[in-house]
């Protein structure tokens, strides 16, 4: 009688690939992956196979093409002689002015109403529990048009400054119109100006003014850290911190009006000359109607995340502070905010997305962002549906993961680091 | 085995998805239905009554095409479709006819791949503006806000229009016809462009028509008619000859009201080819030999369409003009139907 068994051999069956669970969730993996590629291949086919039933290529070439058409909002050089590809990125650049002003702009909003929602003063923080309630829970669309809608026709017409009486005038010393067609700011002029120079083989132009400016508001900022960092250093050595913010402020302001002295700066003030304001910087009625809507929505989502970011951050710590001797204001700002905001960043990347996203509802409205001159007129011109879909959403897509990874980048800065 | 019939099934579908381009007719016959792409609301031209039951100049074609091919003119579905997506639309099958005061252009007949059966209005795009602007020219326009569809020919009229009388202007593309109104009701953009009979029909459609004036200028061409995909020429003659069929109704005068007499059989042989009762021509476009009878009763001929829609008894008070006969000095003419 022998112990010893033969040792298992190592017999490969098929049916092992199911049931044997070294093999099973390999082959699952591998069969969920064939389905997939098989699906898109399906999808790709189909486009192929119709595209050239109904006699169509495939190619971007009508990006070189001349546009035929306007654009009245718009950051750089265009004309109706300019290229489709240019009016696409005239959008592009629309679409990302919107997002950054509305990012801004609700991030404003929403930290504020956030806090006052948690104000012990009852009227206050009940009303903006109505701003919160009232803009979270109906579409954006609706505000959109609604805002619009007020902005032209309860603002009045160009042709009300005119005449002897005229029912309407300007405001702000003469120098701002309010019109229900945008709102007409004074714009900065340089008469000694040093001109532009043309970047990117003549595709735009940077103001040299602007960087001079620029430059100098840096510098100054740059010598007030150094300054700043030196107090701080007598500080830790004496104890005594030197008064160093007039210095600070001089340094960022002199400069700066110096060389807009020398740049002969002065301002261009909006007139009312043939059918609309002209000179100027005019802040259309789309882009403000936009502008409001997409801020005033988002806030309310924000001032949410806000609200529970500060509500995360336990009792103890305001009490702690308050035991301190510091002054409520001194609390939000050095204790409870600074923590909040490990809670609040991640759910706010989410917002600045989402408002990104929401922006190419612009077409209601009449704003040309990227959906408006790719998606809407352009396609119509070229007939190049498939081309102009897929080119909108890579924008969407590159702009978003632009603004996710920034945000990410952030948040990884003030996340807390454990040790 | 339950792969094979797995990749049968995609071999199938996406044939089927392909397929489904040709063989109009049969579609169509086979639906009951005619399909047909029409202004999201532009009154005279294609706009639902009161009692939902569209009506129009372009809604008139596409009953008469449903007469000429189902025998019954309210066999028709209508799909209203923005300037945006009606191309769309029609190429993926969506809608079997698009009348919708779409303006034959070169590109859009090769490029976009489609076939214009004819020209059912002759238009040419204008400006309308406030009479108390105390404009009387479009050359006077320089720095006016316009109000103008996105995705339309009047976008890229409006551009070369300023461009080349050396003027500027601002631009406020908007969705919709309904859109620019409000816009330009309320003041929000100085003057409205677009084709001149639609300026009408929009003006019309106003309180107080008679402060808003429609500027002399006529800014450019634009042909209007109905168009169908390419590459099913069967369903293209049955549509443009169904058009001729209207056009040479008003002709030979065959109304509404004398067609019953006239399809007994009259010495004149083309008005009996039109009506079936001599030759073949229904059998050629692969109908009966009553299909052009049906059309012309559906709304009447050419003439009456005209009249009843948009003419000058009409709130719209469209003169015939270029869309008279070319008998009458306009530039309306049919094909011999022979």
């Amino acid at each position: 009688m022998t112990t010893l068994t033969d040792p298992p051999k190592a017999t490969f069956r098929l049916s092992m690939l199911l049931y044997d669970t070294r093999y099973r969730s390999t082959t699952i993996q591998i069969i969920v992956l064939i389905a997939f590629m098989l699906g898109a291949a399906w999808l790709l086919n189909n486009v192929r196979v119709n595209l050239a039933l109904a006699g169509k290529d495939f190619n971007f070439g009508f990006l070189q093409q001349v546009s035929n058409f306007d654009i009245g909002q718009r950051l750089i050089e265009y004309s109706s002689t300019s290229t489709y590809g240019r009016a696409t990125i005239i959008g592009l650049l629309n679409t990302l002015l919107i997002a950054v002003m509305g990012c801004f702009a609700a991030t404003v909003v929403g930290v504020a109403v956030g806090i006052l929602r948690l104000s012990p003063n009852w009227v206050i923080s009940r009303l903006m529990a109505v701003y919160v309630e009232m803009f979270r829970n109906v579409p954006i669309l609706l505000w959109i048009l609604l805002i619009m809608g007020v902005l032209s026709e309860s603002l009045p017409q160009p042709k009300d400054f005119r005449g002897e009486n005229p029912t309407a005038s300007m405001s702000m010393f003469d120098s701002v119109a309010v019109t229900n067609r945008g709102i007409y700011i004074p714009e900065p002029l340089f008469s000694k100006g040093l001109g532009d120079i043309p970047v990117f083989w003549n595709s735009f132009e940077i103001s040299l003014d602007l960087m001079a400016i620029l430059a100098v508001l840096f510098a100054g900022l740059l010598i007030g850290k150094l300054i700043k960092t030196r107090a701080m250093q007598i500080q830790a050595a004496t104890g005594v911190l030197p008064k160093t913010g007039l210095i600070r402020l001089a340094l960022v302001v002199i400069p700066v009006l110096l060389v807009l002295w020398i740049l002969g700066f002065h301002l261009g003030y909006p007139a009312l000359k043939g059918f609309n304001f002209q000179g100027g910087t005019r802040l259309g009625n789309p882009l403000l109607a936009l502008w409001i809507a997409l801020s005033l929505y988002t806030a309310a989502f924000i001032a949410e995340i806000v609200r529970a970011g500060i509500m995360a951050i336990s009792k103890g710590q305001s009490e702690a502070a308050s035991a301190l001797g510091l002054r409520p204001n001194k609390i939000m700002n050095l204790v409870i905010l600074p923590q909040a905001m490990r809670v609040i960043i991640p759910p706010l990347i989410s917002q600045y997305l989402n408002l990104t996203k929401n922006s190419s509802l612009a077409v209601a409205v009449g704003y040309a962002d990227i959906t408006s001159t790719l998606g809407n007129t352009t396609l119509n011109q070229t007939g190049r549906e498939l081309e102009a879909i897929l080119l909108l959403m890579g924008c969407y897509l590159a702009i978003s993961l632009i603004v996710s990874t920034v945000m990410n980048a952030y948040n990884e800065r003030t996340k807390l680091r454990e040790r | 085995m339950k792969k094979s019939v797995f990749i049968g099934a995609l071999t199938v579908a996406s044939l089927t998805a392909g397929i489904a381009a040709a063989g109009t007719l049969d579609d169509v016959k086979a639906r009951g239905k005619l399909n047909c792409g029409v202004s999201t609301g532009l009154v005279g031209f294609a706009s639902p009554d009161a009692n939902g039951k569209w009506e129009g100049y372009d809604v008139a074609i596409c009953r008469a095409v449903a007469a000429a091919v189902l025998g019954d003119n309210t066999a028709v579905e209508f799909v209203p479709l923005s300037s945006k997506t009606r191309f769309t639309a029609l190429a993926s099958g969506e809608v079997d006819v698009l009348a919708r005061n779409t303006t034959w252009t070169l590109s859009r007949d090769v490029d976009l791949k489609f076939d214009f059966v004819g020209v059912n209005y002759y238009d040419g795009q204008g400006f309308l503006i406030p009479k108390s602007m105390g404009v009387t020219s479009a050359k006077e326009l320089d720095g006016a806000t316009v109000c103008i569809q996105s995705g339309t020919t009047t976008e890229l009229n409006l551009a070369d229009y300023f461009r080349v009388n050396g003027i500027s202007y601002e631009p406020v593309p908007v969705e919709g016809n309904s859109e620019a109104q409000k816009l330009y009701l309320a003041g929000a953009c100085d003057t409205l462009t677009t084709d001149g009979s639609a300026l009408a029909a929009t003006r019309a459609a106003f309180e107080k028509p008679d402060d808003h004036i429609v500027l002399p200028e006529i800014i450019s061409k634009e042909p209007l008619g109905p168009l169908v995909r390419h590459g099913d020429n069967e369903w293209g003659d049955i549509v443009r000859w169904t058009l001729n069929a209207l056009i040479s109704a008003e002709e030979y005068d065959i109304t509404s009201a004398n067609i019953e007499e006239l399809s007994k059989g009259t010495n004149n042989p083309e008005i009996n080819r039109i009506l079936g009762t001599e030759g073949n021509m229904g059998e050629m476009l692969g109908l009966d030999a009553d299909w052009a009878k049906r059309a012309i009763m559906s709304g009447g001929n050419f003439g009456e369409i005209f009249e009843a829609n948009i003419g000058e008894k009409t709130p719209i008070g469209l003169s015939r003009g270029l869309n008279a006969l070319w008998t009458e000095g306009g530039l309306i003419y049919s094909p011999p139907f022979r």
